[in-house]
């Protein structure tokens, strides 16, 4: 299930990619991860990217920084 | 029918009337109540003239003119009956009589026939001519198609079918062979509709006075002594029908004159293809069984209810409370679609809730919403007749929606340009009277590239809609996306090799686009299954505010629908991460609305998508799915993956009206309703609400939402509702865009568009006017980001998809019908150049085989694809396209990347059987025990 994870929320990085500053492209990324993941799909992404996190572009990194864990009614 | 701007008063038979110019004096005498013989006349037609039959008599004018083929002229004095008029009018039907059977009294039209009326209505007593003389009163009937009839005894020439198929349907297939006496219908060269052009529509037969053109389930059955008004459940037109009954057998479904959906037209599948509703294979008693490898055995109802009940709560007692979830279907109505998330919400307390949707328009909702702030088309059918141009952008409108695709036809032929981008040269691009300006037949999978090559010339041209910009969108977002696609890598040149489109034709599509107004887009899955399917429906919406074609009439964005009900479906709430109307499930004030009403607190986190269910499945944290008129084994994408994910679940039902193959994996199957046993409403692509009507008790029994509610009683979670209207009812109060719906209405107005509220009572059929729904319009970034998958050596060519006009999705009901007549299997379209290549002739049998799976289909040698490119259809079991389709799916939504997979085609002499190739063994897993006692 990871790999199909990662896969998602990498190609999620690759359309914000085109975004011209990375802050809007981070922004972007976390905000659809919390708007369309499920708070246990976001943990499983969470705890890879801290265990391991190489398979995951660097935006989508810092996005799941900034989600570190999901907030109730976010 | 004239619209004309001028009010013109005239008298007919001393009563005053007042038409638009341009009205026929037929038409005024009908407005006036004064009904006027006539046979070749139609309202539905452009007049003709030849029967004269009409003919009446004007005040200052000489002759007998014909009322039909005659405008009104102010203060024009008309008398259409006199001694003389009625002599004239005998003569002629005397003519027609003499050469017509009089076998009235068991003629299957007798009673609905206009040449009998007309009879009658001239007062013929006596044909003085006699029966002797030269007639055709021999001649044979043509029985080739499958649904009607073609007797030349009974044809009176009035040309009635033939200006139906040209004018209506658009099909040119029939025409007036000879001339005078001796003149006759023809459908085709060789005399026989079955092998003509002809694509079954039924316009002619609708358009025909007497029983020349009669379906044969009429001839069979008898006329039909009841009629119900219904809506077709096959695509997202939503043609409106009458359902005509004898008792509870539907004899003929004719299309419903009055809707603006379809105006009186059809295509073979709703007019024609419903047996499948009466057919042997319904399953109609509920089963449950152990495991997936034993026998179905049959049980009551309170038996399979109280098992569903009793194995979901223990389910999420053992599992937790996300171990469980649901999958509804476009197909069926909104009530069912909405009650099903509640099930979900309100008694499985959480929001995995999802919809086949999913896998076709989600990213319509998606793109649209976010550029205009609403999940949906912005113009509704008939707007195309002031489209000057029209757009079409992966989809085949004349055999995916039929309907509409005649409709578009005809704007066309009135000369509306037409710029195509599809990878296959559709039957659009090229028909009778109809030629494509510019056609883009590009690479599978370069949508977003070509799009934004498309915007990069306007921008570079100079060719955008400055002040429409300005006025209505959102400038800061404007001034991002404008640098973006004004980037050299989007220009056509950089883009051109990219696509497979040259630059130059891509400019050309650019100036023709932003240079006539207004310009309409037409769209569909070639557009949003692709891994950038959100990104492309976002590209169309961005085209259509940089040339200010939103939010007015003949312009727009419009997704045309695959199912029936793919617009309600989604309109109801049928996402995991939506609620009714749109709305997050994060937004509290939506949340609270319902939690109020169903008394529950509803998760303010999105649920799984059909995909995260499934790979949970895997990995053992969802264990119990209800599928409700779904077959996730037969239309979601990686068929492994798919019956991996049920294989590990604890509880598998299934609510349908056949066992689909998803029913290999299921342990309780609950029978449901085709939709002539259903109350309810479907809405279609153009947001139109309509109702859905029971023509026959349910085969089972129970109507869905019956069950569903019956299952969420079992559960524990009070609900009560009498009937489908009453669940419409708590849509109405509880969704903004919904407040003003109830079946009342409906049923008084025909159809609604949504939305309607107070702001609009009676519906909306443009959106965006004047302003948008979000506020501004907003350009998101498209960046293009080529699919992963690619050719290679092992798969050098690219596979895309679609359907045909006379089966719909994967057959499951087009299949049980006559409509294998016409097509008995799926085709593989190839470039004779990869053919020859390959040693491959037409009608080889062929292997397709992609890096997941391998199917084998007979092919078809066309230069309709491209070198390079393959298309098929795939509209029967044995070919699944998700054996061969991959994992890809569109980056914000899951929507498979069914449109683009590498492949390689080989010749095969002995094909294989798909059950081979798949690990279980269906035939076991189809068997039924009767309950005890039968
Ligand atoms: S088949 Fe019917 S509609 Fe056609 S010309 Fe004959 S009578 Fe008229
Ligand atoms: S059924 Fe439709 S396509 Fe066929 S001949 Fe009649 S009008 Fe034309
Ligand atoms: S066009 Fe669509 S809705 Fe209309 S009859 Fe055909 S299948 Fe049914
Ligand atoms: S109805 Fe007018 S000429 Fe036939």
């Amino acid at each position: 299930m990871i790999e199909d994870l990662v896969q998602m929320a990498n190609q999620i990085g690759d359309f914000f990619d085109s975004y011209p500053s990375q802050e809007e492209a981070v922004a972007g990324i976390a905000d659809h991860l919390k708007r369309f993941w499920t708070p246990s799909m976001r943990e499983k992404l969470l705890a890879y990217a801290e265990e391991d996190g190489r398979e995951l572009s660097q935006p989508v990194r810092s996005a799941l920084a900034r989600l570190q864990k999901p907030v109730a009614g976010a | 029918m004239r619209n004309g701007a001028r009010q013109i008063t005239v008298w007919i038979d001393g009563k005053e009337v007042t038409v638009p110019e341009g009205t026929s004096v037929l038409r005024a005498s009908a407005l006036a109540g004064v009904g006027v013989p006539k046979l070749c006349a139609t309202d539905s037609l452009e007049p003709f003239g030849s029967c004269r039959l009409c003919l009446v008599e004007i005040e200052g004018k000489r002759g007998f003119p014909a009322s039909c083929t005659t405008t009104v002229e102010p203060g024009m004095k008309v008398k259409t009956f006199s001694e003389r008029l009625a002599g004239l009018r005998r003569g002629v039907m005397e003519l027609y009589i003499s050469d017509h059977p009089l076998d009235c009294l068991t003629c299957p039209a007798d009673g609905d026939c206009e040449l009998q009326d007309m009879a009658g209505d001239v007062g013929l007593r006596e044909v003085r001519y006699g029966y002797a003389g030269k007639n055709h009163l021999q001649a044979e009937k043509e029985k080739s198609n499958p649904y009607f009839t073609f007797d030349p005894a009974k044809c009176i020439v009035c040309s009635r079918c033939v200006r139906a198929c040209d004018e209506i349907q658009g099909t040119f297939a029939l025409t007036v062979e000879g001339r005078g006496f001796d003149s006759l219908i023809q459908p085709g060269p060789t005399g026989e509709f079955l092998s003509s052009e002809c694509v079954s529509c039924g316009a002619c037969v609708q358009a025909c006075p007497t029983s020349a053109l009669m379906e044969k389930a009429v001839i069979d059955l008898g006329l039909p002594s009841e009629s119900t008004d219904t809506t077709c459940a096959y695509c997202g037109v939503g043609c409106s029908f009458h359902a005509e009954t004898k008792g509870t057998t539907v004899v003929r479904m004719t299309p419903n004159k009055e809707s603006l959906s379809n105006h009186g037209h059809s295509c073979v599948k709703g007019r024609f293809a419903w047996s499948y509703a009466s057919s042997r294979d319904r399953v109609t008693k509920p089963m449950i069984r152990k495991r997936i490898e034993d026998p179905w055995q049959e049980v009551s109802w309170t038996e399979a209810i109280e098992h569903v009940a009793s194995e979901f709560l223990r389910i999420r007692e053992k599992h937790g409370r996300n171990s469980i979830g649901a999958v509804s279907s476009s197909r069926c109505t909104n009530e069912e679609d909405y009650i099903v998330q509640k099930l979900v919400r309100a008694v499985f307390r959480n929001n995995n809730i999802d919809t086949c949707a999913r896998v076709c328009h989600s990213p319509t909702g998606y793109g649209l919403r976010k550029a205009f702030g609403e999940s949906a088309g912005t113009n509704p059918f008939d707007s195309v007749d002031q489209a000057n141009l029209i757009f079409v952008v992966g989809a085949n409108p004349t055999d995916g929606h039929p309907v509409f695709g005649s409709r578009m036809k005809q704007r066309l032929r009135a000369g509306a340009k037409l710029i195509v981008a599809d990878p296959r040269r559709t039957d659009l691009v090229r028909t009778p009277h109809i030629e494509a300006d510019i056609h883009l037949p590009l690479r599978p999978g370069t949508n977003v590239a070509l799009l934004n090559a498309i915007a990069h010339a306007i921008l570079e041209e100079k060719l955008e809609n400055r002040e429409y910009i300005e006025a209505r969108c959102d400038l800061t977002a404007y001034a991002k996306w404008r640098e973006m696609i004004l980037r050299p890598e989007n220009s056509p040149e950089a883009m051109g090799p990219v696509t497979g489109v040259p630059a130059e034709a891509i400019r050309a599509a650019a100036r023709l686009y932003a240079t006539t107004r207004p310009a309409a887009i037409y769209y569909g899955l070639g557009v949003t299954e692709h891994s950038q399917g959100s990104t492309g429906v976002i590209c169309l919406a961005n085209l259509a505010m940089l040339t200010g074609n939103v939010g007015l009439d003949g312009a727009g964005v419009n997704p045309l629908r695959g199912q029936n009900n793919v617009q309600g479906a989604c309109d109801m709430g049928s996402f995991p991460h939506e609620l009714a109307g749109y709305r997050h499930v994060s937004d509290e004030t939506a949340r609270r609305g319902f939690e109020q009403a169903w008394g529950i607190e509803i998760d303010p986190e999105p649920g799984y998508r059909i995909t995260n269910m499934l790979s949970a499945a895997t990995i053992g944290e969802f264990k119990g799915l209800y599928m409700h008129g779904e077959d996730l084994v037969q239309s979601d994408p990686d068929a492994s993956h798919v019956i991996a994910g049920l294989r590990n679940m604890e509880l598998v039902v299934l609510h349908d009206i056949f066992l689909n193959e998803s029913s290999h994996y299921a342990h309780v199957f609950l029978p449901g309703c085709s939709f002539l046993e259903k109350d309810g409403t479907f809405t279609n692509a153009e947001r139109r609400i309509q109702l859905v009507r029971q023509v026959m008790p349910p085969l089972c029994g129970k109507q869905e939402w019956e069950v569903v509610q019956e299952i969420a009683q079992a559960m524990g979670y009070p609900m009560h509702y009498h009937h489908a209207s009453e669940i419409m009812d708590e849509v109405a109060r509880l969704t903004p865009t919904f407040h003003g719906v109830s079946f009342e209405k409906l049923a008084r107005l025909g159809s609604i568009q949504w939305p309607c509220n107070e702001k609009a009572p009676e519906g909306t059929p443009v959106m965006h006017r004047g302003e948008f729904v979000r506020g501004k319009g907003f350009f998101a970034l498209t960046g293009y980001v080529p699919t992963r998958e690619k050719v290679s050596e092992r798969f050098p060519l690219l596979l895309t998809t679609g359907r045909i006009l006379f089966h719909y999705n994967v057959g499951t009901q087009t299949r049980r019908t006559a409509n294998t007549t016409w097509s008995k299997e799926d085709l593989l379209e190839i470039h004779p150049s990869d053919a020859e290549e390959r040693g491959i002739r037409d009608g080889d049998k062929t292997e397709l085989r992609s890096r997941k799976g391998s199917v084998v289909m007979r092919c078809l040698v066309s230069e309709r694809v491209a070198p390079g490119t393959v298309y098929a259809t795939f509209h029967f079991p044995e070919n699944r396209t998700n054996v061969l389709t991959t994992e890809n799916s569109d980056w914000a939504t899951n929507c498979p990347e069914y449109k683009v997979t590498a492949v390689q085609v080989t010749r095969v002499f002995e094909p294989v059987r798909a059950e081979e190739r798949e690990n279980g063994k269906p035939a076991k897993r189809r068997e039924i025990v009767p309950a005890a006692g039968e």
